[in-house]
């Protein structure tokens, strides 16, 4: 699986079976009251990793943050950071900082009192702490509101605020709930970067909490996709999106079509499964058994759309007529309704101005795509 | 046209308060200034007319000459208002504080209970109110009395041999000032504290700042317009208390309240009378102006 996507990574602890895990969820499980939060989890965190744990809301996501923040205690189960074991200690002890998802940033102190508040509880020197405060304020190129209040900063600069803060204590871990959550788009997408930039600079473990795959998918070095309370797959963002380990994971993170089928007959790692739509040929065939009821996933940019019927002999091809058309400048999206009335959304790109094979509305249109296009997902 | 109307509208909207404040405030202010400059005389009412127009202009004038400030070179020289005015100061101060001792956590614990508790403990704060004041006061006598209630329980529990001496005591006015004016204390405290960001809370726990030293750090500055609200609120009304003294704290009590009554029921000097009052009205204005200029240096903070 190394070849997923187009990234290649140097750095990969995870698949270095010597390397100690920096951060260890073992068997946790958290409950409050009847609702089980966290259900059963272990998860392993390596250091400098930007790590993100992705999923909706009530997914129990920001529980594990909070949890590794010392704001709540696991049930059952127990969390280690670089070797200790951190039940019972509290919040206020533990080498770990939080950047909140509504910043909490302390409105009767200036941008400079917040940034120093937490190396005053270390007791650091004076001097020290200016030097860390200017240093913190460059870092995030606030240096001229060091004075301001925060109720008289935007919002974007809240956040660095907040950042700077929660850094400014070098802590071993840097927690981020939601970081870019109340930022609108372009200035999310520009902080992304500049968080990547920030974690390569300081060589701090990040882990970050958010809904948003697409935030998670660019900043994170590892994704944890939970839903329920538990860990649906832990994975590189190539190895997330190509190899989606179940359905749930597949269609949470970017789109994708499926074909419920069974498979016919198996030989190495490709399999034949009996769809609907017709017969399917896949190359991915993970752990399918003969028989069993399996889903084929395979995203829209790798489905071939034409008008004309391919050659005799060509491989997963169905016939469809084109139902609707989404032009978006850079690529258009086509939806096919097979036979059937399963919809097929399959994506081209425009990189010529014109297209040689134009599509409209209700042309009878051919799908294709390659036998190692998909995957079968046995969950 | 329409513009012109609305425009007036919202004058006349402004006006309101202040015609409020003219009726209620200022023109009895002046009425009682005007009597503490009179003089006493057996009559109806019981002072020199200070300023009447009847006897024609001239003598309307001729008047002001004959106004005097005697009343209050009397207050200073008779120790007696000087020890009752910082009496009165002090016990409502003490009174105050306890207030604020206890109103403090209970509003806390308010503002924390779910959300689907709070208006019932709101209204369990509110519902003394809803019984008459000098009832509540009366049955703290019921309460407090060697023979009382609470006497009664501790001998029979064994915790005392001889009945506690409360009643009658500045214990006993603290006891009534405080249980009288808590939700004073308590509904500004909630207001302030509920409003308040927990999250600010935790980001001091995460920054290493231990629970105790967060609250000093971060709740109490927060909530300080609050905290001031509430003492003010307590305050003001404590310092010319009257029947709480009377009925609780006995007859060696001294409390402005209870000598401003004295003067104008029992020695009829309306004109000292009045001059107690105003002295009490500027001794209580200081705080109230101060508590403005917090508010509004709160209110500069965005907060």
């Amino acid at each position: 699986m190394n070849s997923l996507g187009s990234i290649r990574r140097s750095f990969a602890p995870w698949t270095d079976p010597s390397a100690k895990p920096y951060i260890e969820f073992r068997n946790v499980t958290k409950r409050f009251g009847d609702f089980t939060a966290v259900n059963d989890l272990s998860l392993s965190i390596y250091e400098r990793e930007f790590f993100a744990l992705l999923g909706a809301s009530g997914c129990g996501k920001s529980t594990l943050l909070r949890m590794l923040a010392g704001f709540e205690e696991p049930t059952s189960g127990s969390i280690f950071l670089d070797g200790q074991d951190l039940r019972g200690i509290p919040p206020y002890r533990r080498p770990v900082n939080m950047m909140f998802q509504s910043y909490a940033l302390f409105p009767h102190m200036t941008v400079e009192q917040n940034i120093a508040f937490g190396l005053k509880q270390d007791g650091m020197a004076k001097a020290e702490i200016e030097q860390r405060v200017t240093e913190m304020l460059k870092l995030v190129k606030l240096s001229q509101f060091a004075k301001r209040k925060p109720h008289q900063l935007s919002g974007g600069q809240r956040q660095r605020v907040a950042l700077a803060r929660a850094v400014a204590k070098r802590p071993k871990v840097l927690l981020l709930d939601e970081p870019l959550g109340a930022l609108d788009k372009k200035l999310r997408e520009e902080t992304q970067f500049e968080l990547m930039d920030l974690q390569q600079k300081l060589g701090l473990t990040f882990v970050v909490v958010t809904h948003d795959q697409e935030e998670a998918m660019t900043m994170a070095d590892r994704i944890a996709i939970l839903d329920k309370g538990e860990v649906m797959q832990v994975a590189t963002p190539a190895e997330v999106y190509e190899a989606p380990g179940s359905r749930f994971v597949a269609g949470f993170v970017g789109t994708v079509n499926i074909f419920e089928g069974k498979v016919s007959a198996r030989e190495g790692v490709a399999a034949t499964i009996m769809t609907d739509g017709g017969v399917i040929h896949s190359e991915n065939a993970s752990d399918a058994t003969v028989g069993s009821d399996v889903a084929f996933a395979i995203r829209p940019e790798k489905i071939k759309v034409s008008s004309k019927e391919p050659a005799p002999g060509v491989d997963n091809a169905m016939q469809g007529e084109v139902y609707d058309i989404a032009y978006l400048g850079d690529m258009t999206v086509y939806h096919v309704k097979l036979p059937n009335g399963q919809v097929v959304r399959a994506s081209a790109l425009n990189a010529a101005r014109v297209t040689e094979d134009p599509l409209t509305w209700d042309d009878t249109a051919w799908i294709s795509f390659r036998p190692d296009a998909g995957v079968i997902l046995t969950r | 046209m329409q513009r012109a109307i609305a425009a007036l509208t919202s004058r006349l909207v402004i006006v309101v308060p202040y015609l409020w404040l003219l009726a209620f405030f200022l023109v009895p202010f002046i009425i009682v200034f005007k009597i503490s400059l009179s003089t006493t005389a057996i009559a109806m009412p019981p002072y020199e007319p200070v300023i009447t127009l009847s006897n024609g202009i001239g003598a309307f004038f001729a008047q002001f000459r004959d106004l005097h400030f005697d009343n209050y070179a009397w207050l200073g020289d008779d120790p007696l208002y000087m020890r009752a005015y910082l009496s009165s100061v002090v016990i409502a101060g003490i009174s105050t504080f306890l207030a604020l001792l206890i109103g403090f956590p209970v509003a806390y614990g308010m503002a924390r209970a779910p959300a689907t508790l709070r208006p019932t403990l709101l209204m369990l704060v509110i519902l003394p109110f809803w019984t008459s004041f000098l009832i509540r006061v009366y049955a703290w006598i019921g309460i407090l009395k060697p023979e009382g209630l609470l006497n009664q329980f501790l001998l029979f529990t064994g915790i005392i041999d001889t009945p506690l001496v409360i009643l009658n005591t500045h214990t006993a006015i603290f006891i009534g000032i405080v249980y009288s004016y808590l939700p004073f204390m308590i509904l500004p405290l909630y207001a302030s504290l509920e409003k308040m960001d927990y999250s600010l809370i935790e980001a001091a726990n995460d920054l290493g700042c231990p629970p105790i030293s967060a609250f000093w750090k971060i709740t109490f500055p927060l909530t300080l317009p609050g905290v001031i609200a509430g003492c003010l609120l307590v305050f003001i009304p404590a310092v010319g208390e009257f029947v709480i003294p009377d009925l609780l704290g006995g007859s060696q009590t001294l409390m402005i309240g209870k000598t401003l009554w004295n003067e104008f029921f029992a020695n009829r000097d309306w004109p000292v009378a009045s001059a107690v009052a105003i002295i009490l009205l500027l001794l209580l204005v200081v705080p109230i102006m101060f508590f403005q200029q917090a508010q509004a240096r709160a209110q500069e903070q965005g907060k």
